[in-house]
């Protein structure tokens, strides 16, 4: 569904991702682990078109991406949760929902939306600011739903967030792959939540990937190590 | 007090009042534009006051059209339509040629708008002369109301107030209730993440500037009705519009309309007591003080950052 070949990622004079490769299948979710500053962030940026990139191979479904802004990246599938959320704090909870509803047939936000984050649908008149950081997660996940994306990109969902949501998030995470049959690529530092939904797991380390498994033979305790400061 | 009575106090306080509305409305007008603009892609548009003499000489124009056609009292309503088409149509132009090779670099797009001012201003010299011209105003739109004896209300300034009402509940119906308000308030508040969601954030920056720009126009029309229009009217103007804009707190138009009113009427009541630049140097006084106390201005957003 999605294949880049060869990313490469520089700020400035340094560069910060070399050369990563990888292809993720439909109904597949991928995690990418790693510490922090090992460029998990820039490379979810660069894929959005938010970071300049160069890569030998960028698609989407068989679709050209290198060289699209965001908003054009969007309308080719892709969707995006930041780390930290980035809803828009003085929107209320629905208008937040319909910034992404930009190229969808109907202005109504679709009902498998609020049958997956029930609580947006309570709180839909109030501020997304105002909201928890959990409910700010489901809002940000939501969001980028309504685009129809082929390709869900998150970035870090488990972040300053309780416990008790994370696992909720990775119930939800695992009912949208069901309903939709999309790809899913999950930035993570949690290996609990990571085994919970993903079905491989590459490593990343200062800008290369070191380390891929499937999630049946994952060996926990090295990811561990990998993960550890 | 001042040797006045107090029946007559009272009715100055109307009148004055009343003429504050008038230049509430213009700086309204204006001020909406310009917080549009600001709020939108931190962009101080310097010539915007000259988008305001484009309406005007728009109106001008079409004044003196209506007069050879002899459809004085029907044009003023196109005037306003054209006025508004004109300044958009140039902001478009402006956004698309000039200021969106500048949104990096804050400073610049505050020399170029106000090159473009000096430029635009010389164009209105050139093609309109220096000397100041006045549109031939519909009948309807002269006199005055006379609620008592000693209160007189022109019908041009209630016009013109009518006009600002008009244009301030469009520009809230369009930022709060329109898919487009939709697109300019995402981007306001996270460029990145609204080009992350689908929103085409650059076209969405050229259609705020053209509007900006067409309100001022809608400003330039209204300002027909009670003062002529020369090269320099829009600069004189700039000023105020900003103070408006600072003290309202950008991207608020709450904020704008009630700074705006503020600002209008203690001029307005302060120049008929005082002198008018000490009613002026009253008024900025009182917003500096205002602003020490709430620097981001009287409506600031309350929200978990």
């Amino acid at each position: 569904m999605i294949e880049i070949s060869d990313l490469q990622v520089s700020y400035g004079q340094s560069q910060v991702i070399h050369g990563l490769s990888f292809k993720a299948e439909k109904n597949e979710t991928l995690a990418i682990m790693g510490r922090n500053g090992m460029g998990k962030t820039t490379l979810f940026k660069s894929l959005m078109g938010v970071l300049p990139s160069k890569a030998a191979k960028a698609t989407v479904d068989g679709k050209d991406i290198s060289g699209q802004e965001s908003y054009q990246r969007v309308a080719s599938g892709l969707a995006y949760v930041p780390q930290g959320r980035m809803i828009f704090p003085s929107m209320t909870v629905l208008e937040n929902i319909k910034t992404g509803m930009e190229k969808s047939a109907t202005r109504d936000v679709p009902d498998d939306i609020y049958a997956l984050f029930p609580v947006l649908f309570d709180m839909r008149n109030r501020k997304g600011g105002n909201l928890s950081g959990g409910q700010q997660q489901q809002l940000a996940i939501a969001r980028a739903l309504v685009t129809n994306p082929k390709v869900l990109l998150l970035d870090e969902p488990t972040e300053g967030i309780q416990p008790s949501i994370i696992k909720d998030i990775a119930r939800v995470l695992n009912e949208i792959r069901k309903m939709r049959e999309i790809t899913i690529i999950v930035s993570e530092q949690v290996l609990s939540f990571t085994m919970e939904i993903a079905d491989r797991i590459i490593v990343i380390d200062k800008g290369r990937f070191i380390h891929e498994d499937k999630r049946g033979d994952v060996d926990a305790a090295k990811i561990k190590g990998y993960l550890s400061v | 007090m001042f040797g006045y009575s107090m029946a007559e106090i009272g009715n100055i306080f109307v009148m004055q009042g009343f003429s504050g509305l008038s230049l509430f409305s213009v700086l309204l007008l204006m001020a909406l534009g310009l917080a549009i603009i600001f709020g939108q892609m931190g962009v101080i548009n310097m010539a915007h006051g000259e988008f305001m003499a484009l309406g005007a000489y728009t109106t001008v124009l079409f004044s003196q059209l209506a007069v050879a056609f002899d459809l004085v009292n029907y044009y003023f309503v196109f005037a306003i339509i054209a006025a508004f088409i004109v300044a958009f149509v140039i902001g478009y132009l402006v956004e698309f040629g000039l200021i969106r090779h500048l949104y990096k670099r804050p400073l610049d797009t505050l020399l170029a708008t106000w090159g473009l001012s000096l430029v635009m201003q010389q164009i209105f010299r050139s093609t309109f002369g220096a000397k100041e011209v006045s549109a031939e105003l519909p009948a309807w739109l002269l006199g005055s109301f006379k609620p008592t004896e000693d209160i007189d209300i022109p019908i041009n300034g209630v016009f013109v107030m009518g006009l600002a009402v008009v244009v301030t509940v469009g520009v809230l119906l369009f930022m709060f209730r329109s898919n487009w308000g939709l697109r300019v308030r995402a981007t306001v508040q996270n460029r990145v993440m609204a080009g992350a969601v689908g929103i085409n954030t650059k076209k969405v920056d050229r259609v705020t500037f053209a509007l900006g720009c067409g309100i001022a126009g809608v400003a330039g029309a209204a300002f027909t009705t009670i003062a002529s229009t020369g090269p320099t009217t829009g600069s004189l103007y700039i000023v105020d519009s900003f103070m408006v804009v600072v003290f309202g707190g950008a991207a608020s138009v709450l904020g704008t309309i009630a700074s705006a009113f503020g600002i209008a009427q203690a001029q307005s009541i302060l120049q008929f007591f005082l002198t008018s630049s000490m009613g002026k140097v009253a008024t900025l006084m009182t917003i500096v003080v205002i602003l020490m106390m709430k620097p981001e201005g009287l409506f600031a957003a309350k929200l978990r950052k």
